[in-house]
C-alpha cells in the first residue's frame, strides 16, 4: 500500500512528468503520422464511392474522429479539473489546462467539417437541430474554460473556477451523444454502436478507425507538449526547472 | 484505387471544394495549433535559462 502511494506521488510529481512526456511525444508522433498516413491511403485509394453521397462521404474521415475526440477529451479535463480540485493536485489542474485549446481544435474541425459536409448532401451549412446546436455549446464551454481559467491570475484559484465550470459542463457531452435519439434531427444517427453491425463498409469503417487513433496520438502529442510549456510556466521558481537550461 | 488521373481525384466527383475544404483546413489548424504549443514550450525553457520566471 505504501508502496503503490510512493509510485502515484511520484507520477504526478511534475518533474518526473516532465521527462516522461519529453520521452513519449516523439513516439506520440510517429504514431499520429503513420496511422494518418495509412488511414487515409485507405480512405482515398481503397474505399469505394459511396452510392448515395459520392465522394462527398471521404469527409467522414477527419469528421466522426474529430466529434469522437472533441467530447472524450472534455470528459478527460472534466476528470482532470475535478482530480486537481478534490484532491488539490498541481499536475491533475495542469493536465486539464492543457487538454482545453487541443479539445476546442477538435470540436472546431468536427463543426467546419460537418458544414462543409452538410451543404453537399442537406443543401445547408448550417441548422439549429439538437446535434449541431449541442456541440456548438460545447465550443462555447472550451472557449469559456480557457478564458476564465486565463482570466484569473491565481493558479489555484483558476484551477478550481475552471473545474467548476468543466464539471457543469460534462452535462452536454451526453446530451451530445443521445441528442440524435432524444430529437428529431437533421443529423444522422450514430455511425457505429455497441448493438448492432456498423452501417458502412468495412474498408471505410477501418479508414475512419486508423484516422480516429491518428488523431488520438495527435492529441497525446501536442497536449503533452503544452502540459510540459505549462508545468515551466508554473514551476518556474523550482529548483529542477532552474537547473533545466544547464542540462539541455 | 478509383482515380485515373489527377485531375479526377482533385476533382472528388464535383465535391472536391467540399472534400479539400475540409481536409485543407483541418491539417492547416493542426499545424498551427503544434506549432504554437512547440514555441510555448521553447519560450517558458529560453526564459528560465535568462533567469527569469515564466
Amino acid at each position: 500500500m505504501n508502496d503503490a502511494k510512493l509510485r502515484w506521488s511520484r507520477f504526478a510529481a511534475p518533474s518526473r512528468f516532465y521527462a516522461l512526456a519529453g520521452r513519449s511525444i516523439p513516439w506520440c508522433w510517429a504514431v499520429a503520422l503513420l496511422l494518418g498516413a495509412a488511414g487515409l491511403w485507405i480512405g482515398f485509394a481503397i474505399a469505394p464511392t459511396d452510392f448515395q453521397q459520392g465522394d462527398a462521404y471521404r469527409i467522414i474521415f477527419i469528421h466522426v474522429p474529430a466529434a469522437w475526440m472533441a467530447m472524450l477529451i472534455y470528459m478527460v479535463m472534466a476528470f482532470w479539473a475535478a482530480v486537481g480540485w478534490m484532491m488539490n493536485t498541481r499536475m491533475a489542474s495542469m493536465y486539464a489546462r492543457a487538454l482545453a485549446p487541443t479539445g476546442a481544435l477538435m470540436t472546431f474541425i468536427a463543426l467546419w467539417t460537418g458544414a462543409l459536409w452538410g451543404k453537399p448532401t442537406w443543401g445547408t451549412w448550417w441548422v439549429w437541430d439538437a446535434r449541431l446546436t449541442s456541440f456548438f455549446i460545447l465550443l462555447l464551454l472550451y472557449i469559456g474554460y480557457i478564458a476564465l481559467t486565463e482570466a484569473i491570475d491565481d493558479v489555484r484559484r483558476a484551477a478550481n473556477a475552471g473545474a467548476l465550470l468543466a464539471l457543469v459542463g460534462a452535462v452536454n457531452v451526453p446530451i451530445i451523444y443521445f441528442s440524435v435519439r432524444w430529437w428529431n434531427t437533421l443529423h444522422q444517427g450514430a455511425t457505429i454502436s455497441a448493438t448492432a453491425a456498423p452501417k458502412m463498409a468495412s474498408t471505410m469503417l477501418t479508414a475512419m478507425l486508423l484516422m480516429t487513433f491518428s488523431f488520438w496520438a495527435y492529441s497525446f502529442a501536442v497536449a503533452l507538449t503544452r502540459a510540459r510549456a505549462i508545468v515551466l510556466e508554473q514551476e518556474s521558481d523550482t529548483e529542477w526547472v532552474r537547473a533545466l537550461p544547464q542540462r539541455a | 484505387m478509383y482515380w485515373k488521373s489527377f485531375d479526377e481525384f482533385a476533382h472528388m466527383g464535383g465535391y472536391g471544394l467540399y472534400v479539400w475544404g475540409s481536409y485543407f483546413v483541418t491539417l492547416a489548424v493542426m499545424l498551427a495549433e503544434s506549432h504554437l504549443a512547440a514555441r510555448r514550450q521553447r519560450r517558458a525553457l529560453a526564459l528560465i535559462a535568462e533567469g527569469g520566471t515564466a
